[in-house]
């Protein structure tokens, strides 16, 4: 589904991303973990389109396409979803009419027809339930005055809505207590499906408990220097990165 | 295309009520003197009173000079260069639709206001005017039976002159400035409301107007009176036809509320911008004013201002009534070299008057846009309370947003408060949108429109969707 290929990326001229070679196939889980600055966060804007990351190296393909010269918004009705780190807040600007504007312009370019408003709020509906999100935040402006936890929650319930092929998770479980963890990790599981795939990317082994991956890489000073089974979380959570940065300080 | 560009490209908008109507026009020759007003007062069938205010106010007008306090650049106005009456030839006096030329018709036809009754928005009832006459008023039989006056201005100097000698020029008089006193001499037409004690009008009353004839000034006045116990709810819509030179439009609307009375104005202004280099346009030099003139009751004016080359407005409420409230919500969009220089007044008198101003700005392109807002409690006013919201949004590096906000504050029971934000439309807002399958042009929509959504909500049903719309035109490329 996606193949990164010697992918290298720069902001402000300072290199960050050195040479990432990735492959995820559908119904694959993938892991990010990595010290702060390893330029995991860099990895999801490249592939979400952000245009303060330049790209000066390599290629992206998903779905067979040339990612790298999609606007954000093309690659987004392709079906790769970007969970935020940080949830932006669109004042006034209501949760119903953001998520039916996103939705019938990926139906659009799905070719099936525009959800009419009250299927719309019925499709919105069972979305909600689902992923387990309060009435009460849909009901409100895009992410305003969210909690922390809010926000996540609501990153989750804008992926059920979306049915992304690829749902990229930037360090969704940071700033989430357990009980908002479990639902987001939930939510995740239910959405799993066959010819769907996950990237998480994390700085802790916590979310992992929940959203058991197939795969997990170490990306440390831009590179991903380890790939290994699930078993390689457990193993970072209990030595720190320490061991891996002696081990790849002088490469 | 980044960003920038592309929110460049889709604030270079079309302006698509720029078409011209052909019909043969009478109008007077340019310029301004004693005979041109003598000779629209006979034109008009007014009484002999109104022609002798509307000297006074034109000698009056002859000493004034034009005030140059606001944040624009106001290019120099020949006064004598403007005519001062243009009145389609078919329209002079008769009131039935069968009668109406087929081309006017049309032409409110494609502006979306049928003149036909059963055509139109249910609950809606509308005076077009277009350049110095009104065209038709409609619904006009219903609402009489309900003892509803809504006419136009000319008729109601005709039918009406008691209303009109009692209140017209009592909130402003042709002595308050300079374009007003201009207005006071030379208006040729706009809408007369009266609502009479314990009546709420059933429908939204509604004035669109249109300017067509060229090198011509619009000069409309409008007069609502809302008696004890009742209410009104009135909108004004605009447009004019894409001309280079710039042309005049200087209004002058006065409302007046009576003991436990409430009037809700709200104003659509769409008139021609000019293009995009700043050529062409109307000056938009309006005074508009109301007072709550007995206890408890209210006047909240809406607007929402897209168009014009230079706006110079400042819809007040003077709070004379104990308990009243006066409310002033505000969206201006300058894009271009527009200019805007808008804002409210309040003047709080009576005892526990309230006023709540939210004022959001959005500027685009090379534009300027001024918020300048007074808020005055007087010395009896005791426990009076404003809040004032003061937003100002940019879409660009290259336009201007200013805020000048005056407190004057003569009673220590008075509570004040101003707030003030101003941002830049958010790369990471867009971006957010983006990556949820939403395009810049519909993002910045999406967000301009959740910005101003405060104001939007003010207006009646029927208009808050049609302005979404206008907000987003105007800031947009493409227009069918």
């Amino acid at each position: 589904m996606l193949t990164i290929k010697n992918l290298k990326a720069q902001i402000n001229g300072k290199p960050i991303l050195k040479g990432i070679n990735l492959e995820i196939k559908a119904g694959e889980v993938h892991a990010i973990m990595g010290p702060n600055g390893s330029g995991k966060s860099t990895l999801a804007s490249v592939l979400a389109g952000r245009d303060y990351v330049e790209v000066t190296n390599g290629e992206v393909l998903f779905m067979g396409q040339n990612l790298l010269e999609l606007a954000p918004e093309e690659r987004a009705r392709m079906g790769i979803f970007l969970g935020f780190q940080y949830p932006v807040e669109i004042p006034g600007v209501s949760m119903v009419t953001f998520m039916r504007t996103a939705v019938n312009e990926i139906r659009k370019y799905r070719n099936l027809p525009q959800l009419s408003a009250s299927d719309f709020l019925k499709y919105m509906r069972e979305k909600k339930e689902l992923v387990e999100i309060d009435t009460q935040l849909t009901n409100r402006s895009v992410n305003e005055g969210f909690s922390g936890g809010e926000k996540k929650k609501n990153e989750i319930f804008q992926m059920a809505m979306l049915e992304p092929k690829l749902a990229i998770l930037d360090e969704t479980d940071s700033g989430l207590d357990i009980d908002a963890l479990r639902i987001v990790a939930n939510g995740v599981n239910k959405l799993k499906r066959p010819d769907n795939a996950y990237l998480v990317i994390t700085h802790y082994q916590r979310l992992l408990d929940y959203i058991v991956p197939d795969v997990v890489h170490v990306l440390y000073d831009g590179k991903i220097v380890k790939t290994a089974g699930k078993e390689l979380a457990l193993e970072l959570e209990e030595k720190g990165y320490d061991w891996i940065k002696k081990e790849f300080q002088n490469l | 295309m980044n960003n920038d560009e592309i929110i460049q490209n889709l604030t270079q908008s079309d302006y698509k009520y720029g078409f011209t109507t052909n019909v043969d026009t009478e109008t007077f020759p340019k310029g301004l003197n004693e005979d041109i007003i003598r000779r629209l007062s006979a034109i008009k069938q007014e009484p002999e009173f109104m022609l002798e205010w509307r000297l006074k106010a034109y000698n009056y007008w002859k000493q004034m000079e034009m005030p140059l306090w606001a944040h624009l650049k106001i290019p120099p106005i020949d006064y004598q260069d403007i005519i001062y009456y243009a009145a389609p030839k078919t329209v002079v006096a008769h009131n039935s639709l069968d009668e109406i030329d087929p081309e006017l018709k049309k032409t409110f036809d494609k502006l979306g206001i049928p003149l036909e009754e059963q055509k139109q928005l249910s609950g809606v009832a509308v005076d077009a005017v277009m350049d110095s006459v009104s065209i038709k008023t409609t619904f006009k039989e219903t609402l009489a039976n309900l003892g509803i006056i809504f006419c136009s201005m000319s008729e109601a100097i005709r039918e009406h002159p008691d209303l009109i000698k009692k209140y017209l020029g009592s909130v402003v008089p042709y002595t308050d400035n300079f374009f007003a006193a201009l207005n006071s001499a030379v208006f040729s037409d706009g809408s007369f409301v009266y609502i009479p004690k314990g009546v709420r009008c059933p429908m939204e009353l509604s004035t669109y107007f249109r300017i067509n004839a060229r090198n011509t000034g619009q000069f409309e006045r409008t007069l609502i009176i809302a008696d004890e116990d009742s209410y009104v709810s009135y909108l004004e819509g605009c447009t004019a036809p894409i001309r280079d030179e710039n042309q005049l439009h200087a209004a002058v609307v006065e409302l007046i509320a009576l003991r436990n009375a409430e009037i809700k104005y709200s104003t659509v202004q769409n008139w021609y911008p000019g293009d995009k280099n700043g050529k062409g346009g109307i000056y938009n030099f309006v005074t508009k004013r109301g007072i709550c003139k007995e206890e408890n009751s209210k006047i909240s004016w809406t607007q929402v201002e897209t168009g014009s080359a230079i706006t110079w407005k400042y819809p007040s409420c003077i709070l004379k009534g104990d308990h009243s409230v006066g409310e002033f919500y505000s969206v201006a969009v300058t894009n271009n070299y527009q200019q805007a220089d808008t804002g409210t007044k309040m003047i709080h008198i009576g005892k526990n008057t309230r006023s709540r101003i939210v004022s959001k700005g959005i500027s685009a392109g090379n534009s300027q846009n001024s918020y300048r807002g007074l808020v005055k409690i007087m010395k009896n006013a005791e426990n009076a309370r404003n809040f004032t919201q003061c937003d100002s949004m940019l879409l660009s590096d290259r336009c201007g947003a200013h805020t000048f906000p005056y407190i004057e504050i003569d009673n220590p029971t008075a509570i004040a408060e101003h707030e003030a934000t101003t941002s830049r439309i958010g790369e990471d807002q867009i971006f957010y949108c983006n990556q949820r399958g939403i395009s810049t042009e519909d993002a910045v929509g999406l967000i301009v429109n959740g910005y101003a959504r405060e104001v939007l909500n003010q207006l009646p049903m029927e208009f808050a969707v049609e302005a979404q719309k206008l907000l987003q035109i105007t800031l947009e490329k493409s227009v069918g």
